[in-house]
């Protein structure tokens, strides 16, 4: 049985199916949203930003769950969220037994150890008067992770298990190239043995070498650490090397969602199928330019979602029934769905 | 003869242009053979407060009339200050070119006055940035800014100029030109940000456009219609184009030769399909390799990649650049920088084991 839990039929799982939660679910997502109120003018409207608009997906223990997505498709406002750095308009986050959705104050923080990110920019998210060595060990004292005493030895450990050198712990960020700075970040995520990692587009801040690298350190560190990845990422390529299982997000709704190689090798939905063709390709064969679908323009902004498929705007096979009624995810096929009207026309049988 | 020269007789629909930026229809056979461009052992340093760092050694490479070339390695290999050099916009201090030629259509740009240089740039050989927003004026708007190259370089009136821009607007695929002539680029998204960029660098009819990965800033599917836009407009005016991205898949896309840099060396050069099916030296293998998502490999299966990381360009040792980081290094390429080998008429590389008998 797959571990996702949209496959209940006609659609999104209803509230009430969310007991009978398979026992290897780690993070199960349930009709999240998150709307970010604008000020209106003084006399315009009040405006709000749908940035992730009723999204649910599950996670399974142990395996890498990939969001893709453009600009403006609400996947890191999607992992912000989960992490619970921002506000969150309705809908739920469970992980494991624990409703961390609406946690506050103390009660969040002791959960945080639970689950922690690795964010974009590896420039940012260090302190750079803070010696690498210290930043793991501020995570190791703040978490309250084993024995006061034990800690730098801890923190020398995670330092070499994510590919660092021991001498480099007395180090200055700004003395580290991006990459091992990502290392240095993945290290002080994994201080307080998170079962979670929100990882926000890690690699993409990388050369392409040093990305492998890093990629395959994340594999390595899954394995050994039991891990649990939510892995957010534009880049189809990377998602499709590390994901199990995928979901492309579209505007703030998921659109598609399988496990990888179902995705992949036949994606559904006319966005998921515009977006695999956009990336540019080494393979001759993949290149005919042709039989590409080509988007025109730029993603709308979610502040105005159109009525209907918010895709209908530029997709290439929409009809007046799309731009009417929103369609819903349906499943289609084991494990698979997809949130398209004209989905079973489309694709030939396989 | 260079390999490199060679290039250029394969070419002939583009219509080349003389120094006032007229057609010229037909030219003597022996101009229409030499490339557009030549680069010949470009060597750049820097002076820093470390030392000298020589960011570019001995860098040759050659554009086709009508041609694409991709200039492909990580950060800090010296692909865009290969451009920059070439553009003579690297800042002396604390930048020198310290030797070579860049000769365009004929002649050495390094040996042009100031003023001639202006002449070229904007008019003969243009340029497009990563990020749109930094490069585009906020307190003009897109007309204007259009309008200005076209003025400056042609001499034509202020309302022809315009007229230029709205026809540049409408080329590059931007609805209602019209009435965005008119606007300023913070109303503009970043994909059409960068069709503006395209419309002011083609407004003059350049022969030659260098794109500093003019698509990393963007989606991947505003990438895919600035490829298409970059492509249509090569085959529609003829206009060469060097560019420089970290993405082989670019490359694979967009271009028709490939030059590969390491530390501010070529490497390798050559045809995208010969390079991407039979890459010689060791890095551009890896590069190719280690690209995620290329082929279906098995859950859990690690990429292949490069260990290490750049070596710094300060302490450039006497040997192969990439020795430390390659899986086949052989003691010689500690001991003495590998020669630049030629393959074929088409390919070089730059690697002992290239080399025969050598290794």
């Amino acid at each position: 049985m797959s571990s996702t839990g949209i496959e209940a039929p006609g659609g999104l799982p209803p509230a009430e199916q969310a007991d009978a939660q398979a026992p290897d679910t780690l993070l199960r997502v349930r009709d999240l949203k998150v709307h970010f109120p604008l000020g209106g003018g003084l006399f315009g409207p009040k405006r709000v930003v749908k940035a992730v608009d009723g999204v649910s997906f599950d996670v399974k223990r142990g395996s890498t769950f990939g969001i893709v997505g453009e600009s403006g498709s609400g996947k890191s406002t999607t992992a912000l969220a989960v992490m619970r750095l921002v506000k969150i308009t309705a809908g739920t986050v469970r992980l494991g037994e624990a409703e961390i959705g609406h946690l506050e104050g103390e009660a969040l923080r002791r959960e945080r150890r639970r689950f922690q990110m690795v964010f974009q920019d590896p420039y940012a998210s260090l302190n750079p008067r803070k010696r690498a060595g210290d930043a793991i060990l501020d995570a190791l004292n703040l978490m309250n992770v084993g024995e006061s005493a034990a800690r730098p030895a801890r923190a020398r450990e995670l330092f070499l298990s994510t590919g660092l050198r021991p001498e480099q712990l007395q180090l200055f960020p700004h003395q580290f190239s991006g990459g091992q700075r990502q290392r240095i970040v993945l290290a002080r995520a994994l201080a307080a043995q998170p079962e979670l990692v929100v990882c926000d587009e890690p690699v993409s801040a990388l050369d392409v070498a040093i990305q492998a690298q890093m990629l395959n350190l994340m594999m390595r560190l899954q394995r050994e650490f039991g891990l649990t990845y939510l892995f957010i990422s534009h880049d189809l390529a990377v998602v499709r090397h590390l994901c199990d299982e995928v979901a492309v997000m579209y505007l703030g709704r998921i659109v598609e969602q399988a496990p990888r190689e179902a995705l992949f090798s036949r994606p559904l939905h006319p966005y998921t199928r515009a977006l695999w063709s956009a990336a540019p390709s080494f393979d001759p064969a993949a290149r005919t330019r042709g039989d590409r679908i080509r988007l025109q323009g730029d993603p709308p902004s979610p502040l105005n979602i159109p009525p209907g498929c918010r895709f209908a705007g530029r997709c290439p096979f929409a009809v007046d029934v799309c731009r009417q009624t929103e369609p819903a995810l349906r499943p289609m096929g084991v494990s698979h769905t997809v949130a398209c009207h004209r989905v079973e026309e489309l694709t030939q049988p396989a | 003869m260079s390999p490199t020269d060679a290039i250029a007789s394969d070419v002939t629909h583009a219509t080349p242009r003389q120094a006032d930026g007229t057609a010229a229809p037909s030219r003597d056979a022996q101009q229409a053979e030499k490339p557009l461009l030549q680069v010949e052992g470009l060597t750049v340093e820097f002076r820093t407060r470390r030392g000298t760092a020589r960011v570019l050694d001995d860098v040759s490479l050659a554009v086709g009339r009508g041609q694409t070339l991709g200039v492909v390695g990580e950060s800090g290999c010296g692909k865009s200050v290969t451009a920059l050099a070439l553009m003579r916009l690297i800042a002396e201090p604390p930048g020198r070119i310290v030797a070579g030629s860049v000769m365009f259509d004929g002649r050495d740009l390094l040996q042009l006055p100031e003023a001639g240089m202006r002449r070229v740039r904007g008019n003969r050989i243009s340029m497009i940035f990563q990020e749109p927003m930094t490069s585009l004026n906020p307190a003009y708007t897109v007309g204007d800014q259009i309008a200005e190259a076209v003025q400056l370089h042609e001499g034509t009136s202020r309302r022809e100029a315009l007229a230029r821009a709205v026809a540049m607007l409408q080329a590059v695929g931007i609805p209602a030109p019209s009435q965005r002539v008119h606007e300023y680029p913070h109303q503009f998204s970043g994909g059409m940000r960068q069709r503006v960029m395209i419309a002011m660098a083609l407004a003059c009819k350049p022969d030659l456009l260098i794109a500093d990965e003019p698509t990393t800033a963007l989606d991947v599917t505003v990438q895919a219609q600035i490829f298409d836009l970059i492509h249509d407009l090569r085959e529609r005016t003829g206009t060469a184009v060097m560019l420089i991205t970290h993405d082989m898949g670019a490359v694979a896309e967009m271009c028709d030769r490939v030059l590969v840099m390491y530390a501010g060396r070529v490497v390798e050069t050559g045809p995208v399909a010969a390079i991407l099916g039979d890459p010689r030296h060791p890095y551009t293998r890896g590069l190719i390799a280690c690209a995620p998502g290329r082929r279906i490999v098995a859950p859990g299966q690690p990429l292949e990649e490069i260990a290490g990381t750049v070596p710094s360009l300060l302490e450039r040792g006497s040997g192969c650049l990439f020795a430390d980081r390659c899986t086949q290094v052989q003691p010689r390429c500690r001991a003495e920088a590998p020669p630049t080998v030629a393959l074929d008429a088409q390919r070089s590389v730059q690697c002992w084991l290239q080399v025969e008998g050598a290794a």
